[in-house]
């Protein structure tokens, strides 16, 4: 350990400081750090069939959600662009519904809501989690116990009760949409990193960052979060489809965003009531909704079985 | 044995614990004040200060749980503050619909994930293999309420074979409560199949992949025989883990399959206790939601621990 810090002053890479025997991959290997990681990666990635397509469907409905503006035939505001319940024709692929607004419009429009509240919910558990692990899991002791007890107690809650009640709490709009999902994907989080933390911590590389006197904050994230950020991007790429499901069923139940608002669930919801006569307005909105979150949960799939050190073969 | 039972019952109380100081705290979070809420439009100061104390909404936040939790240990919900009925006699009430139709998903979804599930590793990587395994994702990924809407359209609405909605007690009247039940079961117990097709499928191709199956296989076990003897017993031992983990995914999904099939059960007591601010109520019924879903899992665990004995040492 002759030159542990670097001419700025800054502790060396532990790479650099080529310890023997780190048995955790360092962070370039595991995910799209490195060119050659990238392709390496992608190889694998790409003989998953379900995987490729479940990447397709996610950027089609990526595609969708951002050129809303330009796919969309109609506002999918506007009311009585055609008559009230018509099944689907030329003029309107997908129907109108009971106002007599265009459905495909509003169906392209409704991939916003999805995802939006989707990602933006799982980005927000997932730093709210990822921190919550990293301190308890580097810290150890009553912290550690403090935090993963409530973990443990947020984790029994079937997740859309614990939304249900979060939006009660803080009250509607989208904002609130997306706090109200994101507590009940808090603790996979914490868990998952607290786990890995617990093996990380222990290697030489870190021992020698604490030795040469790098404070703990900045082990914590430079030195322990790079390598145990796989498991929490595959954890986060698995939960994006239970946030879209759990934001619709908020919406089905009426406390998504507010009408006329294009929102799947609300759609489906609405559509209800009209299921003898057109079903239609229930029914298509769903298929999209399913299709995404199939794609999703295959996306998931194949990022899990490729990029986590642990499912590698 | 009893040191490993001793252990994980302390840990399901620590669990209860932090849930409902979890609960509690969300309750008073949410924003409005209940005593306003029973006391109506029309009421003097004199009158809210008096509900208040009764309530007992003027004590310390650590005084007021602690009458909260005493009460609940002694078995006493409370009332609801919005037509005074027994918490504790609407929670009951509100149960038993919603633990038929949980019980009812469950072997709906074995049914359906046991032979899919075998089909798909016996014949892996084949047209059988990625059907099953294609059916299963696509039910797993439906939400619960669009694939009830989509039942009653197409068992309701288009055949006419089956009632839209509506409950019967199945203890009241079997078979029409069968056939209400039929829909939502059909609803949950397919998300559940697709979770449990897939874990069937992968540990039955651990499992034949050990040496103890390719042992009777040199000896010339045929190989129906060796997997309904010899490895489907072992395989079905990870569902009993996938029933309590995703215990409370299914207790979630039956409250939106409730609302769809008008269920009277908890999914629809605990939306409306919320909307309506009826704190006491929304205590209760979580409350009795998250200790099943916490009592199921010390019960799997403990089930498990028994069907598989290396577990007890860890």
């Amino acid at each position: 350990m002759a030159r542990p810090l670097d001419a700025d002053g800054r502790p060396l890479d532990p790479e650099v400081l080529a310890l023997p025997a780190v048995t955790s991959p360092p962070a370039a290997a595991v995910g799209p750090a490195s060119g050659a990681g990238i392709t390496r990666w992608w190889r694998r990635f790409a003989r998953n069939k379900g995987a490729v397509f479940g990447l397709a469907v996610f950027v089609a409905v990526v595609a969708m959600a951002v050129f809303a503006g330009a796919l969309a035939p109609y506002d999918p505001l506007a009311q009585g662009v055609g008559a009230p319940l018509q099944t689907p024709s030329l003029a309107h692929w997908a129907g109108t519904d009971s106002f007599g607004r265009d459905m495909l419009s509003r169906i392209i429009y409704g991939a916003r809501i999805a995802l939006v509240v989707g990602i933006l919910a799982v980005l927000l558990a997932l730093v709210v989690g990822v921190t919550l692990g990293l301190v308890a899991g580097y810290y150890g002791g009553v912290v550690d116990a403090v935090i993963m007890r409530v973990m443990d107690g947020l984790f029994a809650f079937p997740i859309i009760i614990l939304a249900i009640a979060m939006m009660a709490v803080v009250g509607f709009g989208v904002k609130n949409l997306i706090i109200a999902v994101a507590v009940g994907f808090i603790a996979p989080f914490a868990r998952v990193t607290r786990g890995d933390v617990l093996a990380v911590k222990e290697e030489p590389y870190i021992e020698a960052a604490r030795l040469v006197g790098v404070g703990s904050l900045a082990i914590i994230f430079r030195h322990v979060l790079p390598n145990v950020l796989a498991p929490i991007i595959v954890q986060g790429a698995l939960r994006v489809s239970g946030a879209i499901i759990t934001e619709a069923g908020l919406s089905f139940l009426g406390l998504g965003p507010p009408p006329p608002t294009p929102v799947w669930g609300s759609m489906i919801a609405e559509g209800r009531n009209f299921i003898v006569m057109a079903s239609h307005v229930s029914t298509l909105p769903g298929v999209a909704l399913m299709v995404t979150i199939v794609g999703l949960n295959l996306l998931g799939d194949g990022l899990r079985d490729t990029l986590d050190p642990r499912m590698r073969q | 044995m009893l040191r490993f039972i001793l252990s994980r019952v302390g840990q399901t109380i620590a669990v209860l614990f932090t849930v409902s100081v979890i609960i509690f705290a969300l309750m008073r979070m949410i924003p409005g004040d209940p005593v306003l809420m029973m006391l109506g439009d029309d009421f003097t100061q004199d009158a809210y200060q008096r509900l208040r104390a009764q309530l007992g909404f003027d004590r310390s936040i650590v005084t007021q749980y602690l009458i909260w939790i005493g009460n609940i240990l002694a078995g006493d919900f409370g009332d609801s503050y919005l037509n005074h009925e027994r918490v504790s006699r609407l929670v009951f009430d509100a149960f038993l619909p919603t633990l038929s139709l949980v019980v009812a998903s469950v072997i709906v979804g074995i049914l359906i994930a046991v032979p899919s599930g075998l089909i798909a590793a016996m014949r892996k990587d084949s047209a059988w293999d990625y059907g099953s395994m294609g059916f299963a994702i696509v039910v797993y990924s439906m939400p619960s309420f669009w694939k009830g809407i989509i039942l009653i359209w197409i068992g309701s609405v288009y055949l006419g074979w089956f009632p839209a909605m509506g409950y019967v007690h199945p203890w009241t009247d079997f078979w029409p409560a069968m056939w209400r039940l039929a829909l939502p079961a059909l609803t949950l117990g397919t998300f559940f199949s697709g979770l449990v097709a897939r874990i069937i499928r992968s540990s039955l191709l651990e499992v034949l992949d050990q040496d103890y199956i390719k042992a009777a296989r040199a000896k010339g076990v045929r190989q129906a025989a060796l997997v309904y003897k010899h490895a489907l017993s072992n395989a079905l031992i990870p569902v009993v883990t996938v029933i309590g983990l995703q215990f409370g995914a299914l207790l979630g999904g039956a409250v939106l399959t409730e609302t769809v099939f008008s269920i009277p059960g908890m999914g629809r007591l605990t939306v409306s206790a919320i909307l309506n601010r009826d704190y006491t109520v929304v205590q209760g019924t979580i409350l009795v939601g998250v200790f099943a879903v916490v009592g199921v899992n010390l019960l799997v665990d403990l089930t498990y621990s028994f069907l598989n004995p290396k577990i007890r040492v860890t």
